[in-house]
């Protein structure tokens, strides 16, 4: 026998957990304002997250997956992104949403059961979120496609988590991807659980970024908790994708220092010295120091980043907590373009029985 | 555009109504050729992919080899490999290109080359096609069409005759277009293609290469969620959909001799069904039958009884019944003529009805 073809994965990780500095920094380091605004906005997801979680947990919110200790990842990857590119979302990828033009209200809309939470903004060609696993990856090839045919500039970027990367649904689409030269760039937030099941239960293969090398395309591992390398990584795959339509895999890992969402209970299943732990690499605090260490930072402009954080997440709760129900016939009114005639008795009948609901509510 | 078609049935040999809508070659004297069931739809396809550059087709052996029927022939030859493609053998990606592609403003037509292997296509049919509009409040949409030939007759291997229909028309959201002959076939594939949400589109494979019929390829598409009555009658209500309505002509042949009028509708659109045209069919004969070839438990033919139970109740001089396969899987080719409703089902049936009084 003889070797047909050897393959690496390269790892890649400027900002070690002390927030020092493990690579010499990439050239774009020099761009003070994109590094304060990486850190903006992942001080702004991680309050509009602790918002979210209070409540539902005071019962004014329904069940919610949160995006602690995952910042950087969404974050990097809403600011990588060029307006005309298109974002196929999973679940827990509301700050890249929000960075691309999303009401951050529409967080506290979509989890506290409207419709209109769906990312409604008109402007935008952004998939809204995925809840089924895995399903938003072949329509991400399906966007990108589209794009190809229509000769329109855009890169599509898809996330998913590490569970996603067990279903067919994930090598299908990377695998169209190379067949088809598609400019897509798929990114897994490997928080290393899908609820209870801890990576080891998902995959034998050493890295999922290794996954991408039997689709033919480029794989890579990056920290997930260091925003420079994530940031990095995501950019640099998006050009190759824009000048030379070529995918790519980008394996960021991370921690879910959550639950899985507000219905689970973490600690059922998870041991706490392991969480403890994976508390020292968080993204935030991580690259909160090396702007400190840079001359970038200090208190006092932490304090008033806090404050206008906290107006946006005011803002959005009044909205959210003033937002009046949609009339009763939006149940059924947006399944067609056109209400089909043999609906419209069905429709009536939703009229009737809002009513009925409502004259009950007004007798109490 | 389904919002304005009118509730009432539309008979096959009638004048187009105005609300059809229809978009006519001006250009070129339109071209009139007999073509069986398959060349229809690809007599369709051509038209569509010809007038509307958005239309894109997909699907496993749909490009080089124009489809295992041949329905997607010279399709890649006339417009190309951007927009005529063969994905690699998956059938849950095609869906799901599908729905990307539909969600960035082209109409995919996809072909899943058959119903036993759509099932890996449905999450993104129930979970997203049927969804995007409503998820998102009319921002995104999903104007695609997944066509795939369906049902028994041709000794076809295991998995390769099922009748699903009902699965799917138990879906909210998606549309499911029956044809049942050539001109029907050419019809109504221009109409799901240019309804603005999906469409599945089911081709009974077993009338494939049947009878011809002279179509004129002017683009003329006919209505959706309309029943078509193929010929009036006094006596009985006929109902049924897809290869059956071969069977069904027959039998309302052979009663025409013995002096019995029989109604025969072809439903088309099983989901949403046009109840319309059948209540008021019913309302005049008072006995219905209805033929289908899927199993009966849960089939369409029981949504019609019911709701013929809910609104024609004194109507009805005898019980509804229902001529349809069997409850158990397709049996393998040898036996299939076993499993399928004939002619003597259908005919005895009706006799059955008109002998309740």
């Amino acid at each position: 026998m003889r070797g047909r073809q050897q393959f690496s994965i390269h790892f890649l990780q400027y900002l070690n957990a002390q927030g020092k500095l493990d690579l010499p920094l990439p050239e774009w380091i020099t761009d003070t304002p994109l590094l304060l605004t990486i850190y903006e906005n992942m001080v702004q997801a991680r309050l509009l997250d602790q918002k979210a979680v209070a409540l539902q947990r005071t019962g004014q919110m329904g069940t919610y997956p949160s995006t602690l200790g995952q910042e950087a990842i969404s974050v990097c990857t809403g600011l990588a992104m060029a307006k005309h590119d298109v974002l196929v979302p999973y679940y827990r990828d509301a700050p890249a949403q929000i960075i691309r033009g999303m009401s951050p209200a529409e967080v506290f809309i979509y989890w506290g059961g409207d419709e209109r939470g769906g990312n409604l903004n008109r402007t935008s060609r952004d998939l809204p979120i995925c809840v089924p696993i895995a399903t938003q990856l072949t329509q991400a090839a399906g966007v990108a496609t589209a794009l190809k045919i229509k000769g329109e500039e855009g890169v599509v970027v898809v996330s998913c988590g590490d569970g996603a990367t067990s279903k067919g649904d994930f090598m299908e689409a990377m695998n169209l991807a190379g067949v088809w030269d598609l400019p897509i760039v798929f990114i897994i937030n490997n928080n290393r659980w899908a609820i209870s099941v801890p990576l080891a239960q998902q995959t034998r293969a050493a890295t999922l970024a290794q996954k991408a090398i039997a689709a033919g395309i480029e794989g890579l591992q990056v920290d997930g908790n260091d925003p420079i390398a994530v940031y990095d990584a995501i950019s640099k795959a998006i050009q190759r994708a824009r000048e030379n339509q070529q995918p790519a895999l980008i394996e960021a890992l991370s921690y879910r220092l959550c639950d899985h969402t507000t219905a689970d209970d973490a600690s059922r299943y998870r041991d706490a010295d392991e969480l403890k732990a994976h508390w020292q690499e968080e993204p935030l605090l991580r690259f909160q120091q090396f702007l400190h260490q840079q001359g970038l930072w200090d208190a006092e402009r932490e304090k008033a980043l806090q404050q206008r954080c906290q107006q946006v997440i005011d803002t959005a709760v009044a909205e959210y907590l003033a937002l009046e129900t949609e009339p009763p016939g939006a149940i059924i009114d947006y399944l067609h373009a056109f209400l089909p005639h043999a609906l419209e008795t069905q429709r009536a009948e939703i009229m009737l029985k809002s009513h009925a609901i409502n004259s009950r509510e007004d007798q109490k | 555009m389904s919002a304005n078609l009118p509730a009432s049935s539309q008979t096959v040999t009638g004048p187009a109504t105005a609300s059809t809508r229809a978009s006519t070659d001006t250009t070129t004297e339109a071209e009139t050729k007999d073509c069986v069931l398959v060349e229809a739809i690809n007599m369709a396809l051509h038209y569509e992919m010809a007038h509307d550059p958005t239309v894109v087709v997909l699907g496993e052996d749909v490009a080089s080899n124009g489809g295992v029927f041949r329905a997607t022939l010279d399709l890649q030859q006339a417009f190309g490999a951007e927009r005529v493609r063969d994905t690699p053998l998956a059938e849950g990606l095609i869906a799901g290109l599908s729905v990307g592609m539909a969600t960035q403003g082209l109409k995919p037509i996809a072909e899943i080359q058959f119903m036993g292997f759509m099932f890996a296509a449905l999450e993104q049919l129930i979970c997203h096609a049927a969804r995007m509009r409503n998820r998102t409040r009319g921002r995104l949409t999903c104007p695609l069409v997944v066509r795939m030939p369906f049902g028994g007759g041709i000794h076809a291997p295991e998995h390769h005759s099922e009748s699903t229909e009902a699965l799917l028309a138990h879906i909210p959201g998606l549309r499911v277009v029956i044809p049942s002959s050539a001109t029907r076939a050419y019809g109504l594939l221009l109409a799901a293609i240019r309804e603005p949400d999906p469409v599945i589109f089911l081709e009974p494979k077993r009338i494939y290469r049947a009878q011809a019929q002279r179509i004129c390829n002017d683009g003329q598409a006919l209505p959706l969620d309309t029943c078509f009555t193929l010929r009036e009658g006094e006596d009985l209500s006929l109902i049924s959909w897809g290869a059956l309505i071969s069977e069904c002509t027959q039998v309302a042949d052979q009663l025409h001799e013995q002096g019995i009028s029989v109604e025969l509708i072809d439903v088309a659109t099983v989901s949403p069904l046009d109840m319309t045209t059948i209540l008021q069919s019913v309302a005049k004969t008072g006995r219905c039958v209805i033929a289908h070839e899927a199993p009966k438990s849960g089939g369409i033919g029981g949504e019609i009884a019911a709701q013929l139970a809910e609104h024609a109740l004194l109507d009805l001089k005898a019980p509804v019944l229902r001529v349809a396969g069997y409850d158990t899987v397709m049996p393998y080719a040898k036996k299939e003529a076993l499993y399928l409703p004939g002619v003597e089902d259908i005919h005895s049936a009706i006799q059955e009805v008109l002998a309740f009084g």
